[in-house]
């Protein structure tokens, strides 16, 4: 299982990137496995304000419908739209072209409150 | 494959002419004409007939198999049922008739109403809803309704992740938000844990009884006391109502709204998407928001009524699926109360002699004992990358219904069976047999066996992930 050191993750199998005061967000390698095959993503309006642990997107795949909490409070502000037309990718590459959104987070703390790779790692 | 009928057709067999003796088009407008030929299909009457047996010889149903698909209640309904059903005195009548000459109709509509709050413990029963989420729809917007009228702002339903699918999304077509409470390992809930989640913007919660993990919810007294101090209600999910007839009452235990899924508890064959009914019953308080028309006695007369200002309204045409109200009122009178009393302690019998036999040969997360279902979770017996998917499809090549699988989610692998009350000990004894062996022995020495299933049935293993993906909708 892929769990790159460089990321933050929360307990519900989402991970985030950040850069300034952005967050990149999608789920994990172990959520993806687990939820198997996706058929398709929704994904929030850009713009939306969202509280951190509010379910913003919903992943589906052959086996459920699946909600995906933003880790952080703040505003969404880009969305990957990829995909929406190829939800496969998510199963690919949960890292990088599979992430979901971004979003401009308000509190530092929030973040400091996210697991480490390590924490992370034990959880699953 | 069968083919289809366009497909049979051929010009040169002889077929039924259909051409009428009126001259419908002389009454048609010259502009609305249609000139083409309509493109029928022309089959001899015998390859006709051949057709429409092949295609039932090839339905799954209870009458053919046994069909253990768990949270379904798929029980045998008596035929004697259906018979009533089609009545000529109640299958000829329209639902546009004057109350005077469906008397009949409403009379057991009313006594249904009766046997049905007699049965549940609570006050009133709308027999109106389709299904089981219909109900669930009607019973939270009921909730809304009455939030309204006391002019309390209540947004949110809590839903614990041992309840049915259905439930969160019932709550958040009825416009509320979604509360989930992750339950305990035997899918219980935990007072402590309630506690933390309550709020003042609360409205209810929905409790699935017995929960999908097949066990009895132990704290209701308690989780009743905390949500009503509260101010919020208490709503039962009633699906699994087979496994406490004549034993608990909902209404006694301090639920506020329920619903009952009549097909499965009450004698209607479903799975095939309907025609069912979902009765929500209230407690009194609740009462005017019923949906409308309700059926009321008035002297000797039974009349229905309209006039209901503070209904959330009218959700199914006319006065729902009536032949299901009919079949289980048929079912109901028959049984009597000693009758369904019996009908769910042998389906916790039955479901308990099966847990007993897979005890110590495959995992059972909730224990011992259960209500009328339990969820097996045979995911550390599994080798060669078996999967519980590939272990339902080689099911169906043993010619058995496969049970549920995947659900609930709280359990990994899950497998999760309801044999009901009218399966014999041979039928159970056989089924466990084939499941113990698919499991612990031919995931180790036959696992392409089971990849490969199913082969004995008329389509083989289907591409889930490309029919999702890229579904093909229309026959080319």
């Amino acid at each position: 299982m892929n769990v790159p050191g460089d990321l933050k993750y929360a307990k519900t199998h989402e991970w985030t990137r950040i850069s300034g005061n952005k967050a990149k967000v999608g789920i994990t390698d172990f959520a993806q496995h687990e939820i198997t095959d996706i058929v398709h993503v929704e994904l929030p309006e850009i713009g939306k304000q969202v509280r951190r642990e509010q379910p913003v997107a919903v992943i589906e795949s052959v086996k459920s419908a699946f909600d995906i909490y933003t880790p952080l409070s703040g505003k969404i502000v880009e969305v990957n739209d990829i995909v929406l037309s190829t939800p496969e990718i998510v199963n690919k590459s949960p890292y990088e072209e599979g992430y979901l959104f971004t979003v401009e987070f308000e509190n530092e703390k929030e973040v400091e409150n996210l697991l480490s790779a390590d924490d992370y790692k034990k959880l699953v | 494959m069968e083919k289809l009928l366009n497909e049979l057709s051929s010009d040169c067999k002889a077929a039924y002419d259909l051409e009428s003796d009126i001259e419908i088009k002389a009454q048609i407008p010259e502009n609305l004409k249609r000139n083409l030929s309509l493109d029928l299909p022309s089959i001899a009457e015998s390859d006709l007939l051949r057709h429409f047996t092949s295609l039932s010889r090839k339905n799954y149903a209870v009458s053919t198999t046994f069909y253990p698909l768990g949270s379904c209640t798929m029980k045998y309904n008596p035929l004697v049922n259906e018979r009533i059903a089609k009545f000529d005195n109640f299958n000829k009548l329209h639902p546009c008739q004057d109350e005077e000459t469906i008397q009949g109709v409403l009379e057991v509509m009313y006594k249904l109403e009766k046997d049905l709050c007699e049965i549940s413990g609570m006050d009133c029963f709308s027999l109106q809803q389709a299904a089981g989420a219909q109900g669930e729809f009607a019973g939270l917007l009921i909730i809304a309704k009455y939030f309204k009228s006391i002019k309390q702002k209540r947004t949110k339903i809590i839903v614990p992740d041992s309840a049915h699918g259905t439930n969160p999304a019932s709550a958040a077509f009825a416009g509320f938000d979604i509360v989930s409470l992750k339950s305990e390992s035997d899918g219980s809930i935990s007072p402590a844990k309630l506690k933390e989640v309550l709020t003042p913007e609360i409205a209810a919660i929905m409790l699935t009884v017995p929960n999908t993990l097949g066990t009895f919810e132990r704290n209701i007294p308690e989780i009743s006391k905390i949500i009503h101090e509260n101010g919020s209600l208490l709503y039962y999910d009633g699906a699994n109502l087979n496994a406490v007839m004549g034993v608990v009452r909902p209404g006694d235990m301090g639920f506020d709204v329920m619903h009952i899924n009549l097909h499965k508890t009450f004698s209607t064959p479903h799975g095939g998407g309907g025609p069912g009914a979902g009765p929500v019953g209230v407690k009194a308080f609740l009462e005017p928001f019923l949906p409308f028309p309700r059926v009321e006695s008035k002297g000797p007369k039974f009349v229905l009524n309209y006039e209901k200002p503070e209904s959330i309204g009218k959700l199914k045409s006319f006065f729902g699926n009536f032949p299901v109200m009919l079949k289980a009122y048929a079912y109901i009178k028959s049984l009597g109360a000693k009758g369904l009393k019996n009908v769910s302690e042998q389906a916790v019998l039955n479901a308990n002699y099966m847990l007993a036999r897979f005890k110590d040969k495959i995992n059972i997360p909730a224990g011992n004992r259960c209500m009328h279902e339990f969820v097996l979770s045979p995911k550390a017996l599994f080798k060669n990358g078996v999967r519980t998917l590939d272990v339902a499809k080689r099911l169906l090549d043993c010619g058995y219904y496969a049970p549920t699988v995947y659900f609930p989610l709280i359990v990994e692998e899950s497998i999760m069976i309801e044999p009901t009350e009218t399966e014999s000990k041979e039928t159970l004894d056989a089924f466990v047999d084939t499941l113990v062996k698919i499991i612990r022995e031919e995931t180790s020495l036959e696992p392409q066996k089971l990849k490969d299933a199913p082969v004995n049935t008329p389509v083989g293993r289907l591409n889930e992930v490309e029919a999702a993906r890229k579904p093909i909708l229309k026959w080319e």
